[in-house]
C-alpha cells in the first residue's frame, strides 16, 4: 500500500454520451458511488476524471448502469501499476490462503480419523446420517473455497475447453459424488465398496489453493528485474522554468527543458549536459560498474544516478521515448515470447487435458474389468487420482517462467535480448565473430608514430596529411585529423579528392600530388616504398597500422596510427574460449596489423582487409559448414552481417543503438557483456531444460502411477490426496526452479 | 459390465467430439472495437470473427485474478499484453491479413482466436 496520502485520480473515456444533458447523469453516477471525493467530466473529449480510492470495476460499472461504457484511460505511472498489482496479487493470496486454511480445516482431521480412529465405511444407519451430514459440509466447504475451480470448469466446458480446474472439479467432484451415492443408496454397491472418501475432496481443494497461494508469490519474484527498471525512474523532475527550479511530475518534463540533477539524485530523463560536471553511475542500465564522468556537451540517460556534481541538462527524450522505456518494453515484450524448445509443450498442453479425461475412463474401465473386489472402490480412486495428479500447469509454465526470469536477469546485466528465440540460438553458438575496431578495440585510432623521408618537417607533413584526411570519412582519417587540430596545424582545402576503396585517398594541394594509403596505393601510383618497408613491418607486428604519405610521387612519410584495445577484452576473450567458442576476428587492416592484434588478444583465427560486403559472405560461408555463428559488431557497419547470424550482438552504449534491430543489444561497450549474455543464454536454457524434463516426468511417470500399473506388482495405489499434493506442488516447483535463475551469477572468470 | 464397457467407450467418444471434433460458434463482430471478458478461466468472447485488413481494437476485461489471467498471447502478431486486474486493458492490434490468429495465456489454459475475413 502506498504511503502516500495524495488523492488517487482515475481517468476514462466514456462511449456513448452524445448530448451535453448525459454529463450530469454520468457525473451524478459517478459521484454516487462511495468513496468519490471529486467528478470531472469533459464533454468534449469524452473524458471524465474521478478523484477519490474507489474501485475502477466499481466506478465502470455505475457507468455502464445508466447506459453508457467506460474505459480506462492509462494516465497512471508503471510505478503505480505494479503497485496495483502487487495489491491485487496480495488480496488474492490472503483469498487462497483463507480457503486453504478452511479446507484444510475439515480434510485433515477427517483423514486423522479415517487413518487412527474408525474406519470410513457406511453400514448402519447411523453412520448413514453420519456421513450425511459429513457430506454436505463437504460440499459446503468445496463450494466455499473452490467455487472458483467449479465455475471455470464450467465456463470453460461450455466453451469446449478444458483446463486444471476441469479436472480439478472433476476429481473432487467423482470422490464427493460416490460418496453420497454410498450413502444414500448402499444397497447398490458390494459392502466392501462402501466407503466414503470426503476427506479426499477437501483436502484436494485444500492443497491446491495452498499450492496456487505459494505461485502467486513465487510469480511475483520472477518480474523483479522489470520491477527494478522500472524503480529506476524518479517520480518528479527538477525543472528550471522562467528562472526558478521547481519539482515537476515525472509525466509533465517537456522536450528541451531543463533539468537539473543534484548529486546522489536519479537523471529522470535522457539529455544532454549544458551545465555543470559530474560522474554517473549508470550501472544499472548498463552494467558497466565504473562511474562515468560526464560534463558539458554529454548525454546522459534516465535512470541512471548522478554521482558527484550538481548539473543541469536539457531534456532530448522525455516519456516513453527514454532509453529505459524502450529497455522496459523491449524486455517485457521479450519476456513474454517463447523459444522453440517450449512449443512441444505448447503443443501438448494443448490437448492435455481432454487426453487426460479419456485416460481417466480407460482407467476405470480397466479397474472394473479386471481389477480385485471391491472394483469399483478401487476404480473410483484410481480414477480421481488420475484426474488430480495430471498437471497441465507445470508443461504449460516450464517455458514462460523461465524466459522471464533469464531475460530479465540479462536486462540487469546490461544486455537486452530481444526474443525467446534469440535466449535459445545464444546458447548453441559455436563460432562468434569479432569485429575489431569498437569492438576488440577502443575505435578511437590514435597517431603512434612519424618517419619522415624527405626535407620537409613532421608538422608541415602532418598539416598537408590532415588536409587530404579532412575530406576522408574513414575512422583512421579522423585520427589524423584530431592529430593535427590538437597542435593547430592548419588545415587547407584539398582538390580533386578521390577515395580509393581500401587503399587509401589522393588529391592537389599547391599544385601538388598528394597520395595517403597503404602499399598497394603506392604500388598502384608507382612510388618506391622500399626505404620504408622493414620499418612499416615492424610497425604492423606491433599492433599499428602504417601508412604511406606520397608528395608527387616521392614517398614523404610513413605514419602508424594505433587503435588501442579494450582494456578488458582479453579477460573477455578467455571467458568466451572457455566456454569452447572459436572466436574469429575480423577486420579490415592489413595483415600484419590483424595478425599482431589477435596474437595479443589471445585470438588464433583472423580475417584481415576485410570488406563489409565480406563479413556476411564469412558468416554464410561458416552457417553452411554447420556452425551456429554469432556476429559481434558495433552495430551500424556491421548491419548486414549481424542479421545474417543467427545471432547478432550489437555493441552499443545503449544510448544511440537502435535497440529493437539487433538479436541482443550490449549495453555496455566491453566483451564481458557478451560473455555474460552467452553465459545467461546458457542458464536459461539449461533451466528451461530442467522444467520441461521435470514436468514431463511428473506427468509421464505420475498417471501411470495414479492409474495403478505398479498396483498388481506391488500393491501399490497412490491415494488422492498424496496427487492432490503433487498436483499443487508440480508448478510451484516449475515457478521455484524458475526462480533459481535469479540468483544466478556471472562469473567473471570462467 | 459390457453395459459399462459401452458407455466408457461412448464417453471417450464424447470427450473427443466435445473437446476436439466439434466447431464452436463464432461471435461476428460489427466494429473494430472487440471486448473481451477474461474470466473464470476463459475469455469471453473466444472466437471471433473479424474482417481482414482494418485494424483491430482488443479491450480485455479481466476480473480473474488467477495469475494465468494476467498476460496475453498473441504468437502469430509477436504482441503480448500484461492484463491489469478489475480494468479494462487495450491492445490495438494490426491490419490483419485473412487466416487464423491464437491468443492465449501463458500456459495455454484460456484459449481463444481471431479469425479474420
Amino acid at each position: 500500500m502506498s504511503s502516500k496520502s495524495k488523492v488517487k485520480t482515475q481517468s476514462f473515456m466514456i462511449e456513448g454520451a452524445s448530448c451535453a444533458s448525459c454529463v450530469s447523469k454520468i457525473e451524478k453516477a459517478l459521484a454516487s458511488v462511495e468513496g468519490v471525493t471529486g467528478v470531472e467530466m469533459n464533454f468534449a473529449q469524452r473524458t471524465v476524471t474521478i478523484d477519490g480510492d474507489v474501485n475502477s470495476h466499481s466506478l465502470i460499472h455505475s457507468v455502464t448502469d445508466i447506459g453508457y461504457n467506460a474505459t480506462p484511460m492509462n494516465s497512471g505511472s508503471e510505478q503505480d501499476a505494479l503497485a496495483e498489482k502487487a495489491q491485487a496479487d496480495e488480496a488474492h493470496y490472503n483469498n487462497l490462503m483463507r480457503n486453504m486454511v478452511i479446507a484444510l480445516g475439515l480434510g485433515i482431521p477427517l483423514m486423522l480419523y479415517g487413518l487412527f480412529i474408525g474406519d470410513m465405511s457406511v453400514n448402519t444407519s447411523n453412520q448413514r446420517i453420519g456421513w450425511a451430514i459429513v457430506g454436505l459440509v463437504t460440499l459446503s466447504v468445496m463450494i466455499g473455497t473452490g467455487k472458483h475451480f467449479y465455475i471455470g470448469a464450467w465456463q470453460s466446458f461450455k466453451h469446449h475447453s478444458a483446463n486444471m480446474d476441469t479436472l480439478i472439479a472433476l476429481g473432487t467432484g467423482t470422490a464427493w459424488a460416490y460418496s453420497m451415492l454410498v450413502i444414500l443408496v448402499p444397497n447398490l454397491l458390494p459392502e466392501m465398496a462402501r466407503h466414503v472418501y470426503f476427506e479426499a475432496s477437501a483436502m484436494i481443494i485444500g492443497l491446491i489453493n495452498l499450492g496456487l497461494a505459494f505461485e502467486v508469490k513465487a510469480r511475483g519474484r520472477t518480474s523483479e528485474a522489470i520491477k527494478r527498471l522500472i524503480g529506476l525512474q524518479p517520480n518528479t523532475a527538477r525543472v528550471v522554468r522562467n528562472g526558478e527550479e521547481e519539482d515537476v511530475d515525472i509525466a509533465q518534463v517537456q522536450l528541451n527543458d531543463i533539468v537539473r540533477v543534484r548529486p546522489g539524485e536519479k537523471i529522470p530523463v535522457d539529455g544532454e549536459l549544458t551545465d555543470g560536471q559530474s560522474t554517473v553511475d549508470e550501472s544499472m542500465l548498463t552494467g558497466e560498474p565504473m562511474p562515468i564522468s560526464k560534463t558539458v556537451g554529454d548525454k546522459v540517460v534516465a535512470g541512471s544516478i548522478n554521482k558527484t556534481g550538481s548539473m543541469l541538462f536539457s531534456a532530448t527524450h522525455v516519456g516513453k521515448d527514454t532509453t529505459l522505456s524502450h529497455i522496459i518494453n523491449m524486455v517485457k515484450k521479450a519476456q513474454n515470447s517463447k523459444p522453440s524448445i517450449g512449443r512441444l509443450a505448447d503443443v501438448i498442453s494443448g490437448y492435455f487435458v481432454p487426453i487426460v479425461m479419456i485416460l481417466a475412463v480407460i482407467t476405470g474401465l480397466a479397474w472394473l474389468n479386471f481389477g480385485p473386489q471391491p472394483a469399483i472402490a478401487y476404480a473410483i480412486t484410481a480414477m480421481t487420482t488420475v484426474l488430480i495428479i495430471a498437471c497441465p500447469c507445470a508443461l504449460g509454465l516450464a517455458t514462460p517462467m523461465s524466459v522471464m526470469v533469464g531475460i530479465g536477469k540479462a536486462a540487469e546485466a546490461g544486455v537486452l535480448i530481444r526474443n525467446g528465440e534469440a535466449l535459445q540460438s545464444a546458447s548453441k553458438i559455436t563460432t562468434m565473430l569479432l569485429d575489431k575496431t569498437g569492438t576488440i578495440t577502443q575505435g578511437q585510432p590514435e597517431v603512434t608514430d612519424i618517419s619522415t623521408f624527405e626535407q620537409r618537417q613532421e608538422s608541415c607533413v602532418m598539416a598537408l596529411v590532415a588536409s587530404l584526411e579532412s575530406q576522408s570519412e574513414h575512422p583512421l582519417a579522423q585520427a589524423i585529423v584530431g592529430y593535427a587540430k590538437q597542435r593547430d596545424y592548419p588545415l587547407n582545402a584539398v582538390t580533386k579528392f578521390d577515395a580509393i576503396t581500401g587503399k587509401g585517398v589522393t588529391g592537389y594541394l599547391n599544385g601538388e600530388h598528394l597520395l595517403f594509403g597503404n602499399e598497394a596505393l603506392m604500388h598502384q601510383f608507382g612510388i618506391d616504398v622500399s626505404v620504408a618497408v622493414e620499418q612499416a613491418g615492424t610497425l604492423a607486428n606491433d599492433a599499428k597500422t602504417p601508412m604511406y604519405f606520397a608528395v608527387d610521387q616521392k614517398l614523404s612519410a610513413l605514419i602508424a596510427v594505433s587503435d588501442p584495445i579494450k582494456s578488458d577484452s582479453l579477460a573477455a576473450i578467455k571467458r568466451l574460449q572457455n566456454k569452447g567458442i572459436h572466436l574469429v576476428m575480423l577486420t579490415g587492416d592489413n595483415e600484419a596489423t590483424a595478425k599482431a592484434v589477435a596474437k595479443r588478444v589471445g585470438i588464433d583465427d583472423y580475417i584481415a582487409q576485410v570488406m563489409p560486403q565480406d563479413k556476411v559472405e564469412e558468416v554464410i560461408k561458416r552457417q553452411k559448414h554447420g556452425e551456429v555463428v554469432g556476429m559481434t559488431g558495433d552495430g551500424i557497419n556491421d548491419a548486414p552481417a549481424l542479421a545474417q547470424a543467427d545471432v547478432g550482438f550489437a555493441i552499443g552504449t545503449g544510448t544511440d543503438v537502435a535497440i529493437e534491430s539487433a538479436d541482443v543489444t550490449l549495453m555496455r561497450g566491453s566483451l564481458h557483456g557478451l560473455a555474460d549474455a552467452l553465459a545467461i543464454s546458457q542458464a536459461t536454457i539449461t533451466n528451461i531444460k530442467q522444467n520441461l524434463v521435470g514436468a514431463f516426468m511428473y506427468n509421464v511417470a505420475g498417471i501411470p502411477i495414479a492409474a495403478g500399473v505398479l498396483f498388481p506388482f506391488f500393491g501399490i495405489l497412490l491415494n488422492p490426496v498424496v496427487a492432490g499434493a503433487a498436483m499443487a506442488l508440480s508448478s510451484l516447483t516449475v515457478v521455484s526452479n524458475a526462480n533459481r535463475l535469479r540468483f544466478f551469477k556471472v562469473n567473471k572468470s570462467a | 459390465m459390457l453395459f459399462i464397457n459401452l458407455l466408457g467407450a461412448l464417453l471417450i467418444a464424447a470427450i473427443v467430439w466435445w473437446f476436439w471434433l466439434y466447431t464452436p460458434k463464432r461471435a461476428q463482430s460489427t466494429s473494430n472495437q472487440i471486448k473481451i471478458l477474461v474470466n473464470n478461466g476463459v475469455y469471453q468472447p473466444s472466437n471471433i470473427t473479424v474482417s481482414a485488413g482494418t485494424k483491430i481494437t482488443l479491450d480485455f476485461d479481466r476480473q480473474d485474478p488467477a495469475p494465468c489471467a494476467e498476460t496475453v498471447i498473441f504468437p502469430q502478431l509477436d504482441l503480448s499484453l500484461a492484463l491489469k486486474m478489475g480494468q479494462s486493458n487495450r491492445i490495438e492490434l494490426p491490419a490483419l491479413s485473412e487466416g487464423q490468429y491464437d491468443f492465449h495465456c501463458q500456459m495455454q489454459m484460456y484459449k481463444g482466436k481471431l479469425i479474420a475475413e
